[in-house]
């Protein structure tokens, strides 16, 4: 072989071999591939159901916005524009108005029903943030890394359910009580719902499941097969918010 | 060449002083801002990104629109754009100093900007944006300069800086190509969910920024006794006809789109910008205002009397202005946040402090623009006397 062949041919290679690198680096990388890398792996992919028969039973009940508040130090601030919220309760109309059911059942539009992050199989906040401070485990949970944001807000802009929050000032004096488990966040930082990564840590359920007593809220592990969730969710309806989107959320709503 | 920003009349210094006075003040507002947090703002977890984003948007319209003189100066060889071309350049690198600025002020944690650079993420748009914005930034302030030395030193501008210059042309387009990706690509915002997002960026950067340019050069003739050049100024004024009339057809073009297909997703963004259902309706307000600038500006403009009149084209390049810096400031940015992604209604209003680092960051674009025409225009007036 000639050299000057032997360039040309080593040229294609490269060239061809550095295409897929390089398309890759212009799309967003297969978010759901990590979830089943991680299913492979043996991990547990962990999913949320909220029953709507249960939940809202009791009048104003927050047991479940309580508890989440306590056990992540979230500040209680009254003004609106600057409130942090990991769970809190929405109306029914307003987080499932596209998939317009009013009409049918007059009194679930009036309905609270209790919002967080969707830890989506598919988020689009971790595709936008500029320095991966949010990225999503194998076991499917959205994570927040405080000390690696900056603060640019593009997550929050990318969000289609409004989970995330971002601390407009400095959270700490508008803590009640310091709960020693769990860090306090800085100023000008996003934050938003764990699905309690830390208690499942130590085979805990989230704070939020734990404090309904009702048992409105049930969590597990989709992948098992004898799991509650599993169990539910093939018997009975459930609907998602925006399915549209395709962002395929793991919070379930039963009707 | 720096040197020749030293001397000056006295008014020279006073106009540098009072834009130094600008810059001060911002950054004491700043420096508040960084203590306080963004909470100073009137930004909120429903709007948030607001004046500062806004203008960001605006500015990298106002930077990537000096390809619409280095175009046809350097492909078509069109004479008359000689002395306006290079003012052109500077005034991108004024602009792009200038939206850097107004990213770092959004920032809630500013000392960890350079993670962008430590964790790079190529699927974010952000990521891409800074790319382009340094590279052009880079391209601008080296094309310009070389491009002057040359002039001073009476000699041909060395020979690398022609690539360059040939590089800059698809770059500016890169810039706010990638400017409006930040906002299209977000499957939460249906206001901004569409493709025509680009275009039309690139529409009202080209309407914009050429107006500026003339009000400079007006600037320029009028406190530093330099003249660009009737018919280089009469060219620009067309390519502002043309853009502000292709930036109307783009957003009538939108709305057909948008009120025919019916989406209430889609609409209510829209609703809302140009009613203000449930908000103060100052937004609303501001929009309508804005449209009816842009449609008499565009009247005078096509009208070659009127057009070519040099009393009357200041006004109408001021009008185009003030309309397309409502547009596509909050008039693209807040709406695409209202309603918000739970159907709420949240009214957004700058606060003072945040009104003074934009103010303050402008006297900083208005400082370099200033320095940077004084360089030019004693190095064109010597050597052509």
């Amino acid at each position: 072989m000639k050299r000057r062949d032997f360039l040309k041919i080593a040229t294609l290679t490269l060239a061809g071999v550095s295409v897929k690198p390089l398309t890759n680096l212009f799309t967003k990388p297969a978010l759901a591939d990590i979830s089943s890398q991680g299913t492979q792996r043996g991990l547990p992919q962990w999913v949320m159901v909220v029953d709507l028969d249960i939940c809202g039973k009791k009048d104003e009940c927050t047991d479940c916005i309580e508890a989440c508040n306590r056990v992540h130090n979230i500040p209680l601030i009254k003004d609106s524009r600057h409130e942090v919220k990991w769970i809190w309760n929405a109306p029914f109309d307003s987080i499932f108005r596209e998939q317009g059911f009013g009409r049918v059942h007059e009194e679930w539009p009036k309905k609270s029903v209790p919002v967080l992050c969707n830890h989506c199989e598919n988020p689009p906040c971790v595709a936008v943030c500029p320095t991966k401070a949010t990225w999503k485990r194998e076991d499917g949970i959205v994570m927040m890394d405080y000390h690696r944001c900056i603060g640019c807000r593009y997550c929050v802009a990318a969000c289609p359910y409004g989970a995330r929050s971002f601390n407009w000032k400095d959270p700490r004096p508008y803590i009640k009580e310091i709960h020693r488990d769990f860090p306090t966040r800085t100023k000008g930082v996003v934050e938003k719902c764990n699905f309690c990564e830390e208690r499942l840590a130590r085979n805990l359920v989230p704070a939020c499941v734990e404090a309904c007593k009702e048992g409105g809220l049930i969590f597990g592990d989709i992948r098992k097969e004898d799991s509650m969730v599993r169990k539910i969710l093939s018997t009975r309806l459930s609907i998602r918010r925006k399915p549209h989107l395709g962002t395929e959320p793991k919070v379930y709503y039963l009707l | 060449m720096i040197e020749k920003t030293l001397h000056g009349t006295q008014r020279y210094w006073m106009w540098v002083g009072f834009l130094f006075l600008l810059v001060v003040i911002g950054f004491v507002s700043y420096l508040v801002q960084l203590r306080e947090g963004l909470g100073i703002t009137g930004m909120g977890r429903d709007i948030s990104w607001g004046l500062y984003i806004a203008n960001f948007t605006f500015l990298v319209g106002i930077a990537a629109s000096a390809v619409m003189v280095v175009l046809p100066y350097y492909l078509h060889n069109v004479k008359q754009f000689g002395k306006i071309t290079i003012l052109g350049e500077f005034l991108a690198v004024a602009a792009v100093v200038m939206t850097v600025l107004f990213i770092i002020v959004d920032l809630g944690q500013p000392s960890r900007v350079f993670n962008i650079l430590l964790h790079p993420s190529p699927t974010s748009l952000l990521f891409w944006d800074m790319v382009v914005l340094s590279g052009y930034l880079l391209l601008n302030l080296f094309c310009g300069w070389y491009t002057l030395d040359a002039i001073d030193k009476e000699e041909a501008p060395p020979r690398w800086v022609k690539p360059l210059i040939l590089i800059s042309i698809p770059w500016a387009i890169s810039i706010h190509t990638v400017t409006a990706f930040i906002f299209c690509g977000l499957s939460a915002r249906p206001f901004w969910l569409t493709a025509l997002l680009a275009p039309r960026f690139l529409a009202s950067a080209f309407a914009s920024g050429p107006a500026l340019l003339i009000l400079l050069c007006y600037g320029v003739q009028r406190f530093m006794n330099f003249d660009v050049g009737k018919d280089g100024i009469r060219k620009v004024a067309l390519i502002v006809t043309y853009a502000t009339v292709i930036n109307l057809f783009f957003l009538l073009v939108e709305l057909f789109t948008v009120f025919y297909s019916s989406i209430p997703d889609h609409m209510g963004h829209f609703i809302y910008l140009f009613k203000g259902t449930g908000g103060t309706g100052i937004l609303s307000a501001c929009m309508w205002f804005s449209l009816i600038l842009l449609v008499c500006a565009i009247i005078l403009l096509v009208r070659p009397e009127t057009r070519h009149n040099e009393r009357l084209l200041p006004w109408i390049c001021g009008m185009v202005l003030v309309s397309i810096w409502i547009e596509k400031g909050l008039g693209l940015l807040i709406p695409g946040f209202i309603p918000t992604p739970l159907h709420e209604i949240v009214s957004y209003v700058p606060t003072v402090p945040e009104v003074l680092i934009t103010v303050g960051i402008y006297g900083m674009g208005g400082l370099l623009v200033t320095l940077f025409f004084k360089i030019v225009v004693h190095v064109q007036i010597s050597k052509a006397g």
